[in-house]
């Protein structure tokens, strides 16, 4: 079996979640896997991630570079492809670095490229198959990847839960002369953070959520009429904000902001994985949607099958009559 | 600036309920309506706006059959000022990497400073562009939502990162770059539009014009393919509220007071 490395991903010296998550995927891939996690940054930061991440992963290779204090995938690509082994296989998060990374790295290698991934099936010789989503959600596919000549497989956030009792007593290597300087045709510049707008979603308790099933810019009113009687505020996915309806500061989801409400109201919400991730604490949530097979009906703890712009009027009115 | 953008012709998710089909083997494909790729307009709008400003041209390219011309005249018809179908029957079956490896036949053939791809497309995988990027040996950034081109031949664009946050980064041109959504506003495409470009000449590139080595694309070279479609398991799945909205709407406001979402 091929051997199976870990991109960990970290911010300011704190883990991120996929970093125990990858464990549990390459142990899914080969349960008798002792797979190698790989850290790249710079100074105390660098030194810390590798110190925590020794507690459950038996080797971690790490790569101080100053060029690479920033994760900047060009060059983290660079650093990884003069270190790694042919034919291995490499786990990293599907996220905005994952996108960044995987493909290019996979071409680098000469390997397979997979992406998303939610569940992995196990392997047959060389075929390794997996499970990811297609059309937003609606659709599941079986993937057969040819992992003859290793592979890059970009692991959904959240698809695998960290498993208890990982514990190991991880040597670290460090593979920082191996790679050289570092420079690349792209060059990080400065993270402008996002504004936080008229109304902070991430601390309302009651949250209105509207999604591409509103329409029209219009018919934001409705669902803003009905958050005023219920006394709740309003927040969105995606597809309303690229539309302009509302500021970026009303997204709900991982380019968005992460809201923990008690109660979560998708009206016309289709649910894709990017949305779903910015819902934390486990609220309960209505969904409101008039295509049945919409993905948010499997997350959802009560669904309604109705057109919003039809059913929201007459919630409101009948909300404004109760709270009366 | 002579801009290549890279689009695809999808089932258009707004517009369909995807469903398996009798086999199961595939969705059911009849009826479906299609349309570009949404991350491919916004992709498309980009590229013209950059143009209207610096000058040059926009080439758009698909990999696909006769049906995928549609979407090519669509983009024409937005403004864009050439078209190319790559399309010959030993693609058929291309994983990401033999999609990637035609692109980047076509653009060593070309001039291209720019090349732009949507960030992903019906099927998630958003990988495309960055294989591009790396065949071509050219810069890569993805999930851009701001271009501005500098002088000197490089870029500042702005990726989008967890929670709204941007990352701004500097490129070298020529470089490769995946759009992401809401980074402009598409222009509207009437079918008066599309009629003005019904008799633009779009070619065709196969094999031998693009020179490439057919056993490195198609399915026989694709090491990822695709088995099956199934329906996703429903988690733990949602408890549909039936009966007439009325109804619908008490119980739905009952269960929400309890749980403390009626002030």
């Amino acid at each position: 079996m091929a051997r199976i490395f870990a991109y960990i991903a970290h911010k300011d010296g704190v883990l991120d979640d996929t970093a125990a998550e990858l464990l549990t995927a390459a142990k899914a891939i080969d349960a008798a896997a002792s797979p190698t996690a790989i850290v790249t940054g710079s100074g105390a930061e660098l030194d810390a991630v590798c110190k925590t991440i020794q507690g459950s992963y038996g080797e971690v290779w790490k790569i101080a570079n100053q060029a690479l204090t920033q994760p900047n995938a060009e060059l983290i690509r660079k650093a990884l492809v003069a270190i790694l082994p042919p034919g291995c296989i490499v786990l990293l998060p599907h996220s905005h670095f994952g996108v960044d990374l995987g493909p290019g790295l996979a071409v680098k290698l000469k390997a397979a490229a997979v992406s998303d991934v939610m569940a992995i099936e196990g392997c047959a010789g060389n075929i390794l198959k997996v499970v990811r989503q297609e059309f937003g959600g609606q659709m599941s596919a079986h993937v057969a990847c040819d992992i003859s000549s290793g592979a890059v497989i970009n692991i959904r956030p959240g698809s695998f839960k960290p498993v208890a009792g990982n514990a190991a007593n991880g040597t670290v290597v460090d593979k920082s002369s191996e790679v050289g300087a570092l420079s690349a045709g792209r060059r990080y510049l400065e993270t402008i953070v996002a504004e936080s707008g008229d109304v902070d979603i991430s601390k309302e308790a009651v949250l209105i959520s509207i999604g591409r099933g509103i329409q029209e810019q219009d018919n934001v009113a409705m669902a803003q009429e009905l958050a005023d009687a219920m006394g709740a505020a309003l927040s969105c996915s995606r597809p309303v904000v690229d539309a302009k309806w509302l500021p970026k500061s009303r997204q709900v989801g991982s380019s968005g902001h992460t809201v923990k409400p008690k109660v979560y109201v998708a009206c016309g919400i289709s649910g894709s994985f990017q949305h779903l991730a910015g819902i934390k604490g486990n609220p309960f949530m209505v969904a409101i949607n008039k295509n049945p097979k919409a993905p948010i009906f499997q997350v959802a703890d009560v669904g309604i099958v109705d057109d919003v712009l039809e059913f929201l009027p007459e919630l409101t009115t009948k909300i404004r009559e109760t709270v009366k | 600036m002579e801009i290549l953008v890279c689009v695809k012709r999808v089932p258009d998710t707004s517009e369909n309920e995807i469903e398996l089909n009798r086999a199961g083997n595939d969705i059911e494909r009849d009826d479906l309506v299609y349309s570009i790729n949404e991350w491919d307009n916004y992709a498309v709008e980009e590229a013209l706006q950059l143009v209207e400003k610096n000058g040059g041209s926009v080439t758009v390219a698909t990999v696909g059959g006769e049906d995928d011309e549609e979407v090519l005249r669509r983009e024409l018809a937005m403004g864009a000022n050439k078209a190319v179908l790559i399309s010959d029957e030993a693609f058929e079956g291309s994983d990401g990497a033999g999609i990637a490896s035609l692109l980047t036949a076509h653009a060593k053939k070309n001039k291209y400073d720019l090349i732009l791809t949507g960030a992903q497309a019906e099927d998630g995988a958003a990988q495309v562009g960055g294989m591009l990027a790396a065949m071509l040996d050219y810069p890569f950034a993805s999930l851009v939502d701001s271009i501005e081109v500098m002088s000197g031949g490089k870029l500042v664009v702005s990726r989008e990162v967890e929670g709204g946050n941007k990352e701004m980064n500097e490129m070298d041109l020529p470089c490769v770059l995946s759009i992401q959504t809401g980074i402009n506003e598409p222009r509207y495409v009437g079918m008066r539009g599309i009629r003005q470009v019904a008799s633009v000449e779009i070619p065709t590139l196969g094999a031998s014009a693009l020179g490439i080595d057919i056993a490195a694309v198609g399915k026989a070279a694709a090491k990822v393919q695709r088995t099956d479609y199934f329906v996703p398991a429903l988690g733990k799945g949602a408890e549909i509220l039936n009966g007439s909205r009325e109804e619908v709407i008490d119980k739905m406001i009952e269960l929400v007071k309890a749980k403390g979402g009626l002030k």
